[in-house]
């Protein structure tokens, strides 16, 4: 496990010069994510941003075999290549499905559920900016409840997906939360995962300039504050047993989070907001808190 | 870009794409703000580099920093995380 | 020593995967194809069928998981009918645009609404433009010759294009028959192991199926229909090929019956062409001079075996057992555009008949040639396409 960054290789698997937006969040992830598994990985990636930032024929910025895929279709494809390898006894090669939230949530989440029920070795990633980025932000499962998006002009008015959870109800091995914001938290739970047989699945929130509406130097802020403020929780859940990580293990009090309002006012998309908007929210973040905390007290989901 | 095939018989059977540095091009090209290391000032605590989304930061010999211009988009993420303000973000053309 | 057994055309494909040593299985069930992938998961459960199954949530899935395996490498079966066909719409095109040589067995059956199980054409026909070499079998050896024989092609250099091997649902799907299975030996030298074009491998990195754009995407798509057009060339090859080896020989692409001297020909697909080799002896006895030629290959379409048919008759009688609504017949259309740049075209009428599993016999066809025969003598058409046994 990496216990600083500068124990990270220098070398690079997302090539400089690909396509995505300046100050992607999702850019540094998939930096992150060669960090931590190498280059012995096949990705598999539906329609997403990912599908795009690498660039056209006959280039790409991903120097690992990438198989690009049907929207729907990660978990299943996935369950393909990894029956393949097995097939071949090629041992040495993790197999990561590389999907965004619309992806994963929405349109995928059956293969994804297939793929995990049948316990198909590979590591699964969502990666969350909290709307169909790729076509312009549009509203997915995964989009908080207020949030602007192209579709929810003026916000939406259903809550997010809880995913992991969902996740966590097919008793998957490993599961876990992430953000980019916290790379060595997230390095560590790529290279657990890698350890781990069967299905793992990591939820990374991805904060995204273009869709959110905010700078594109405050990307690492802006996931930081998610964390600080509660509103993303850092956690895994090892075979059933709920446990958070830091930072978040020291926000357990509420006292030592600070207000979501915080988060909040410097997106764009959040413009819409009212008062009591505001004031549902943090009451819901807290309620959450609770549940997370009686799961880490009594250890099992 | 020298490994673009002319015709059909030089194509892969299909969409077969090869790791190239500069995929979309020279994505510099994009920046209105260039990052500048004050380099008196640098602590060498490679934050800039792990969270550079364009891997245009190279982490050299002594852990200092060295942006390539030809790829930076100037999101100006490395100044805003630097803990001791070493990289500051100047308009491009002044 | 080849064996024969008795069984029904959806084992028979079961025992066809196997020997075609398919190395990933991933299906679904659904009915009428749903004893092919169970007696596939007996074959594998028992250690006679050395292959990795996975066992699906949908046929979406099930086709993305082939497109997965054989994107890392190996040889894979499916089978599917119907809903589940329609379902994997998408995935097809994706498959065949990768260029993996996937196999996959229909069974054909009727679309809903409301839910009808029996035999029809209209689930695969209108798969037709997916990129999928597409054959039709008339009863269970040509459906156990024709899963190897596609291995055989699709993996072919020239053409890395993925195969349907369709048969209608019951008349074939549950319907025993004897079937002369090779010695495997034989059947390993006729398909040897698999060596895909590319997979994914972490010593040659790539990208498969990044963005393409307008510079590049024709050509991709011509490359494709050049791979059709090599599969036609070779179908009757490996149709030959497989008859030295095997004993049977199918048809290449058009399977033909007494069409030489016909004025008329009645021209079908799957298991109507059997019922129509029937109502021509029948009636030749009566000294109409018909012969049939059974459509074995839909895609790529044989067009210039169309084209040599059409010279030396009067007339063509189609019969299609599905509908391309607010067109016609789908074989009836395909045959009318292969002529049209055709001098002397022979009288063209289409007919209808069998949707959703309703019967048709060698009676049922004798109607039709009787019908078409009174039009050839008229010298015109009455009616372009005409639904048989319709309770108009």
């Amino acid at each position: 496990m990496a216990g600083s960054i500068k124990e990270l290789s220098k070398e690079e698997y997302l090539l400089k010069g690909h396509g995505a937006c300046a100050g992607c969040s999702l850019a540094i992830s998939l930096r992150l994510l060669f960090k931590a598994l190498g280059n012995k990985i096949v990705m598999v990636v539906p329609a997403c941003c990912t599908s795009v930032i690498p660039g056209p024929y006959p280039y790409t910025s991903l120097a690992v075999p990438v198989q690009n895929m049907l929207f729907e279709a990660t978990g299943a494809t996935a369950s393909g290549v990894v029956a393949a390898f097995h097939r071949r006894g090629i041992k040495d090669v993790t197999v990561v499905g590389w999907a965004g939230d619309g992806g994963t949530v929405d349109i995928g989440i059956q293969a994804l559920s297939g793929a995990a029920e049948r316990g198909t070795d590979f590591i699964y990633i969502c990666y969350d900016n909290e709307a169909y980025g790729n076509t312009g932000m549009q509203r997915s499962g995964a989009t908080p409840y207020g949030a602007w998006t192209t579709t929810t002009p003026t916000g939406k008015k259903e809550r997010k997906k809880d995913t992991p959870f969902i996740m966590a109800a097919h008793r998957i091995p490993y599961i876990a939360t992430a953000c980019s914001s916290y790379p060595i938290d997230f390095i560590n739970k790529l290279r657990k995962a890698k350890e781990i047989e069967g299905t793992k699945y990591i939820h990374i929130l991805a904060p995204c300039p273009t869709g959110w509406r905010y700078d594109t130097s405050k990307t690492v802020e802006i996931g930081r504050l998610a964390v600080q403020t509660g509103m993303w929780v850092l956690f895994e859940i090892e075979n059933g047993k709920f446990k958070f990580n830091p930072p978040s293990n020291r926000l357990i009090d509420k006292a030592k989070r600070r207000p979501v309002k915080e988060y909040l006012t410097l997106q764009g998309r959040f413009r819409n907001l009212t008062e009591d908007d505001i004031e549902r929210i943090q009451k819901w973040v807290d309620e959450d808190w609770e549940r997370y905390c009686k799961l880490a007290s009594n250890q099992y989901v | 870009m020298s490994i673009a095939p002319k015709t059909c018989k030089e194509m892969p059977v299909t969409t077969l794409s090869i790791p190239t540095v500069g995929s979309m091009g020279k994505t510099g090209s994009w920046r209105t703000f260039r990052p500048v290391v004050d380099y008196s000032k640098c602590t060498r605590c490679t934050l800039c580099w792990i969270y550079c989304p364009d891997g245009a930061i190279t982490r050299q010999e002594d852990d200092s920093p060295k942006i390539d211009y030809d790829y930076c988009k100037g999101c100006g993420i490395c100044s805003n995380e630097c803990p001791v303000k070493a990289i500051t973000m100047e308009r491009e053309g002044e | 020593m080849a064996q024969t057994v008795i069984d029904t055309a959806n084992h028979i494909a079961a025992y066809a995967a196997k020997a075609a040593r398919a190395q990933v299985v991933a299906a679904y069930p659904i009915t009428p194809q749903t004893s092919i992938v169970e007696r596939i998961a007996e074959l594998v459960e028992s250690g006679e069928m050395d292959a990795e199954y996975i066992r699906v949530e949908s046929e979406h899935s099930a086709m993305s998981a082939c497109i997965g395996a054989a994107a890392g490498g190996v040889r894979t079966f499916t089978a599917t009918s119907s809903h589940g066909l329609v379902l994997m719409h998408e995935a097809l095109h994706w498959a065949s645009g990768s260029r993996l040589p996937i196999t996959m067995s229909v069974v054909n059956r009727a679309l809903g609404p409301g839910w009808n199980i029996w035999a029809d054409f209209t689930d695969s026909m209108s798969q037709r433009d997916t990129g999928w070499i597409q054959f039709y079998c008339a009863d269970n050896q040509e459906v156990f010759d024709t899963i190897i024989q596609a291995y055989k092609l699709c993996e072919n250099e020239r053409v890395l294009l993925p195969a349907m091997v369709c048969l209608e649902a019951f008349t074939l799907s549950h319907t025993y028959m004897p079937v002369k299975i090779p010695d495997q030996e034989k059947i390993d030298e006729f398909l040897p192991p698999y060596k895909p074009k590319w997979f994914l491998d972490v010593n040659n990195p790539f990208s498969h199926a990044n963005l393409v754009s307008p510079e590049w995407y024709m050509e991709f798509r011509y490359m494709m229909q050049e791979a059709m057009e090599n599969a036609k060339q070779l179908i009757p090859e490996i149709g030959k090929e497989c008859g030295k080896y095997f004993g049977f020989e199918h048809g290449g692409l058009i399977d033909k019956y007494k069409c030489e001297d016909a004025d008329l020909i009645l021209l079908t697909m799957g298991t109507i062409g059997r019922e129509a080799k029937i109502a021509v002896d029948n009636l030749r006895k009566e000294g109409f001079k018909v012969g049939t030629a059974r459509v074995r290959v839909f895609r790529p379409f044989p067009k210039e075996e169309i084209r040599k048919l059409a010279e030396n008759t009067q007339m063509f009688a189609i019969i299609d057992r599905g509908i391309s609504f607010g067109m016609e017949g789908f074989l009836a259309e395909e045959i009318k555009a292969s002529l049209y740049n055709h001098e002397d075209r022979p009288l063209i009428a289409g007919f209808v008949a069998g949707l959703g599993g309703r019967d048709v016999t060698f009676k049922t066809i004798e109607k039709i040639a009787r019908k078409s025969s009174e039009w050839m003598q008229a010298g015109k058409v009455e009616k372009e396409t005409l639904w048989v046994d319709l309770r108009e």
